[in-house]
């Protein structure tokens, strides 16, 4: 008994600190400036992401260094869809791309998932940077200075619905509720996906690839999967992330945005949804707090993910919980003993 | 192209190859022998560039500027590696990815508050700032083969050392078996240093050398790092040959992608491309060797 009762205790409060979280999400907008429901709906977009990644790096134990590939590449499509100076069907272009990135990631998959280890990491990165020169070198889109979007993907339903529109993405409010379904969307897709036979065998991978594949599995369609499964979601990300705003530019699919994605997974604690989730926002406030502080805010940046890497291997998450965990072996042992 | 051209093309293609060659072999040999991925390489080849523009201006000519960095450039590998890198030895590579990216950020910001953020320009030694004459109107600078000759020597010298001599040995050794080199009663923390610092030594040297042609800029040393993965990807990690053989094959595309043009379909390929070339070779090459044309099977 005394064994089973803290995981449980530590799943109960897992939940209920997870249902306060959303609690406060849904009636944040009710009592904040437009400012602050911006800056969250960002937030919200970027957990989206890190979530993604975290099931690459913290579920298959796939370190990507090229995530921003497919969340860049995602805006840039709807850049595209979106006629000059008029909205773009969101019913078209957000599949669309969905699509795109689902696809990119299956191209580049075949080809990095040839590799391991250290040459994952070196070989993620230079597909991504090829892509991005591709929209930094080419008038495709803007070339450097990107492109403006100049409306948000418009809601209106087709003729059979008669044009109607169940929310408008012009206003602020309404995008932050539909990032917010999204993010929970995210995080049932992922928690079903993790919880599926699926989902085991990835983490066998993690684990321990050779015996994975001595018990039959092919090894190489189930992390190929997963990372098309973390593309689509990074694209669905970027491409609300451009919608939110208003312009695409390479920018968006460097390696700075992917190392800073790898951060928020480690800082909030790999392995764990809410961690990644976590630790995007965590990421965007301390971005935010060091702006507030110099213009050289980047040291403080690059300080912090030093001393996240030296001292918080486990993330705020993780330690959080290894601490709940000590204290309640602690706990039990004081009843057993009394 | 006609010949001229060509063979001016062909120089520049190896000039910047071997240029290439001394920053990814220090990247290779610090992942082949301490098991490190150090995404802050190309910090080091932007603090050679930095160094030599200061150096330059404070001790009025290069060749004084070229040791005196070397010197500070292997202190500040020694002191990194002190301060820093080998708390990174027994962590896992995700670890050393996000601690080497904060030290990009850290440079990089440090770059700025120290230097600034304008381009600066390293004024190219006296004897060398001739050019040779191809043709009438093409001519090749004396600069840019020295700089080939210096690196092709550096090559050679990278060779020997590692090939010839008891360090070489030992540090061949301790990329086999850490333990059963330390166990024989080597200082294998030292070697570490030493090879760390080397490849420090190298990526600024490699700047320094770049800094009269390329000039001196923010961000130089990111541009060369995943341009150096990509060598070191094709060459196969840990092998200097393989850096070697990498590094000039990149030197080429690129160069060559820049000047061709290729037009298929009505819409123009090369030169606008060009940016691309590079990263397709490794493509083609991953899936051919996944494991780099030197490299190891394990």
């Amino acid at each position: 008994m005394s064994a089973a009762s803290p995981g449980r205790r530590a799943s109960v409060a897992g939940a209920a600190v997870l249902l306060a979280c959303l609690a406060a999400l849904l009636l944040m907008p009710l009592g904040v400036d437009k400012f602050y429901v911006q800056l969250v709906t960002k937030m919200m977009i970027m957990a989206v992401f890190a979530m993604s990644l975290d099931l690459l790096i913290g579920f298959t134990g796939l370190v990507s260094f090229g995530h921003a590939a497919y969340f860049g590449v995602a805006g840039y499509v709807l850049a595209y869809a979106a006629p000059q100076y008029q909205a773009a069907s969101l019913w078209v272009s957000l599949p669309l791309a969905m699509a795109v990135s689902a696809f990119l990631a299956l191209v580049i998959g075949l080809f990095v998932l040839r590799t391991s280890g250290v040459y994952f990491i070196m070989v993620t990165l230079a597909f991504a940077q090829m892509l991005y020169f591709v929209f930094h070198d080419t008038k495709l889109a803007g070339g450097t200075d990107g492109v403006y979007i100049y409306a948000r993907p418009d809601a209106a339903l087709g003729e059979w619905a008669g044009g109607w529109k169940p929310f408008d993405l012009e206003n602020f409010v309404h995008l932050y509720y539909v990032v917010l379904a999204l993010l929970v969307l995210t995080w049932i897709v992922l928690r079903r996906v993790l919880d599926s036979p699926f989902g085991r065998v990835i983490a066998g991978i993690k684990v321990n690839e050779p015996r994975m594949r001595s018990l039959g599995y092919a090894t190489f369609r189930y992390k190929l999967a997963s990372f098309v499964i973390a593309g689509t979601l990074a694209g669905t990300a970027g491409y609300f992330a451009a919608a939110q705003f208003g312009y695409v530019n390479p920018d968006l699919l460097g390696w700075h945005l992917s190392g800073s994605a790898i951060m928020m997974v480690i800082l909030g604690g790999m392995g764990t949804l809410g961690g990644a989730a976590l630790g995007a926002f965590m990421m965007m406030l301390l971005e935010l707090l060091f702006q507030g502080l110099t213009k050289h805010w980047q040291l403080l940046m690059g300080c912090s993910i030093v001393g996240v890497a030296l001292l918080l291997p486990h993330g705020l998450l993780g330690t959080v919980a290894a601490w709940w965990g000590r204290r309640a072996t602690t706990g039990d042992t004081e009843r057993t003993d009394g | 192209m006609d010949f001229p051209t060509s063979l001016i093309q062909l120089l520049n293609a190896v000039q910047y190859g071997l240029l290439l060659f001394l920053i990814a072999s220090g990247l290779t040999l610090i992942f082949g022998i301490m098991g490190i991925i150090n995404l802050a390489h190309g910090s080091f080849y932007m603090l050679g560039a930095y160094l030599a523009f200061s150096l330059t201006e404070g001790l009025g000519s290069l060749w004084l500027a070229l040791p005196v960095g070397v010197v500070l450039s292997v202190l500040f590998g020694l002191a990194l590696e002190w301060l820093v890198i080998k708390r990174l030895y027994a962590r896992d590579h995700l670890y050393q990815v996000l601690l080497t990216y904060g030290l990009i950020l850290v440079f990089e910001e440090l770059r700025s508050i120290l230097w600034g953020d304008e381009v600066h320009g390293v004024k190219v030694p006296e004897v060398l700032a001739a050019s040779i004459s191809l043709t009438e109107n093409l001519n090749y600078p004396v600069y840019r083969l020295a700089m080939s000759a210096v690196c092709l020597v550096l090559a050679l010298g990278l060779w020997w050392v590692i090939r010839r001599t008891r360090l070489g040995m030992i540090i061949r050794a301790g990329s086999v078996n850490r333990d059963m080199v330390q166990s024989l009663g080597i200082d294998i923390t030292l070697v570490y240093r030493i090879v760390f610092a080397a490849g420090v030594a190298l990526a600024a040297f490699a700047g320094m050398l770049a800094a009269p042609t390329s000039s001196v800029f923010p961000g130089m040393g990111n541009q060369v790092l995943i341009i150096c993965f990509v060598v070191v990807v094709i060459g196969g990690i840990g092998s200097v040959q393989g850096a070697l053989v990498g590094a000039i094959l990149i030197g080429l595309v690129d160069t060559f992608g820049k000047v061709l043009t290729l037009e298929v379909a009505g819409f123009q390929l090369l030169p606008q491309l060009s940016g691309v070339t590079v990263y397709l070779l490794m493509a083609v090459i991953l899936l051919w060797r996944p494991e780099g044309l030197f490299g190891s099977h394990d």
